[in-house]
């Protein structure tokens, strides 16, 4: 049988791409579109490092077939900078030293983002609670929970001044 | 690996024809948060995958006949955000929200979690204590059927070849009505319950209970409704003695197995404390309904 033929949105973005029904949407990311900010980690939901935005819901792309895309907007890592400047989220992260492996990061930037788009000023509780998907082994994940919670504060003043 | 036929119906009777028409074995797909898992390790292996979620009735929460409708291909995370639902149901809207991570609750379903047909499931002590029906599809028609009618073991289902749950009805709401849901995990998030327990109660204008659904997780082979814990509970307004008869009922009923989560000895005496804790609670929610 032919592949599947999914015409979708990635970071704003038309894109289109094949795939076998098999496929997860972090398969056709990574192997198909060379987006390789999204990592794989488990491949069964736990670890959280595949985590991409599918029409403003965070969900791990591994748990999503990749022809389950068409006509979604997907949201993943490659587009939180804009250019050369960072999100605040990633600022924060490197001035927190909020990573050292750095495996877990990109996932744990779009869980942030999607939190920050829902609950902009989140308490350090709601964040712990939000993020409790995206496992790091390396932080402790309290660098992690600082720098979202400053970076929140960087949104709201960046917001603010706009 | 054999090619896999994938299809994504817009109505309830395309669905039924797709899974009807399927040659060999045929999966519905809604938030694929288990599904997806059993492709990759190979326990599940479908010719075809029918994708529930392009049905608009499937998706969503709505009144329904003075009590609501759940869409089965509605994310948790839909449900948890719905203010209706969470003030008339606050037990099956938190037995939702346990299920699974952030990432998770974005896509899991309460079919899902249903026709997964674990014991531990957590949704579905809340939803037979609610007295949920789901409305099943196939090609025989409709039907409605209770909540409690689907797993029928581990992983098994009463479901026939062809049929999958449309969406799940919640009865209307009496005033002085309420649930809750506890379940028992060895830490604060992220887990499978060692022990889940729904409590649903009607009470009258005085306080005094009239109506009473008990239904534990993780105990028996399938969720277990436990009429004789729900009796101690009529007539009563929760005093102490009544706590007391009631935990002695549900540890009665109670059939766990012992494994890595915990042991019989352990559940069952954890069946009956978080018994005793969900109708407190379910209790003092309908008294604050007043």
């Amino acid at each position: 049988m032919s592949k599947h033929h999914v015409s979708t949105t990635i970071n704003g973005e038309p894109v289109e791409f094949l795939c076998e029904t098999q496929h997860s949407l972090l398969d056709a990311l990574r192997d198909e579109l060379q987006l390789t900010g999204s990592k794989e980690g488990c491949s069964s939901g736990d670890c959280g490092a595949c985590s991409v935005i599918v029409d403003g819901r965070l969900v791990c792309s591994c748990l999503m077939l990749a022809v389950e895309a068409e006509g979604r907007q997907v949201d993943t890592i490659e587009g939180l900078a804009h250019g050369d400047r960072l999100h605040p989220l990633q600022q924060r992260f490197l001035e927190a030293a909020a990573l050292q492996c750095g495996f877990c990061t990109p996932g744990l930037l779009v869980a942030a983002k999607a939190l920050l788009d829902r609950n902009p000023q989140p308490t350090e509780t709601e964040a712990r609670y939000w993020l409790a998907g995206n496992l790091c082994r390396c932080t402790g994940y309290d660098k992690v929970i600082r720098a979202v919670l400053a970076a929140a504060t960087d949104v709201q003043e960046g917001a603010r001044k706009a | 690996m054999a090619t896999i036929t994938y299809s994504a119906p817009r109505s309830v009777d395309e669905a039924v024809h797709a899974l009807r028409g399927a040659n060999g074995a045929a999966r519905v797909l809604a938030g694929g948060t288990d599904l997806l898992v059993q492709l990759r390790s190979g326990r599940a292996k479908p010719e075809v995958i029918v994708d529930i979620k392009r049905i608009p009735r499937l998706i969503g929460v709505r009144a329904h006949g003075g009590g609501h409708a759940i869409g089965a291909a509605t994310p948790c995370a839909v449900i948890g955000e719905d203010p209706d639902l969470q003030k008339a149901w606050p037990g099956v809207v938190e037995a939702t929200r346990l299920i699974g991570s952030t990432q998770v609750q974005g896509r899991a379903t309460l079919a899902g979690n249903l026709c997964n047909a674990s014991p531990a499931a957590d949704s579905v002590p809340a939803m037979i204590a609610a007295q949920a029906t789901c409305v099943v599809a196939g090609p025989g028609g409709l039907r409605e059927v209770p909540v409690e009618a689907i797993a029928t073991g581990p992983g098994q289902t009463s479901l026939s070849r062809g049929e999958f749950i449309v969406e799940f009805h919640l009865p209307r709401r009496p005033p002085y009505a309420a649930d809750a849901y506890l379940r028992f995990i060895p830490r604060t998030e992220m887990d499978i319950a060692v022990v889940g327990a729904a409590a649903n109660v009607t009470l009258d204008a005085k306080g005094v209970c009239r109506e009473a659904r008990i239904v534990l997780g993780a105990v028996a082979p399938t969720a277990l409704l436990v009429p004789e814990a729900a009796a101690v509970l009529i007539g009563r307004r929760l005093e102490d003695d009544a706590l007391s008869q009631l935990d002695a009922a549900v540890r009665r009923a109670c059939r766990p197995i012992s494994d890595k989560r915990g042991t019989i000895e352990f559940r069952t005496r954890v069946a009956g404390v978080l018994a005793r804790r969900a109708a407190s609670i379910a209790f003092q929610r309908a008294r604050d309904r007043a």
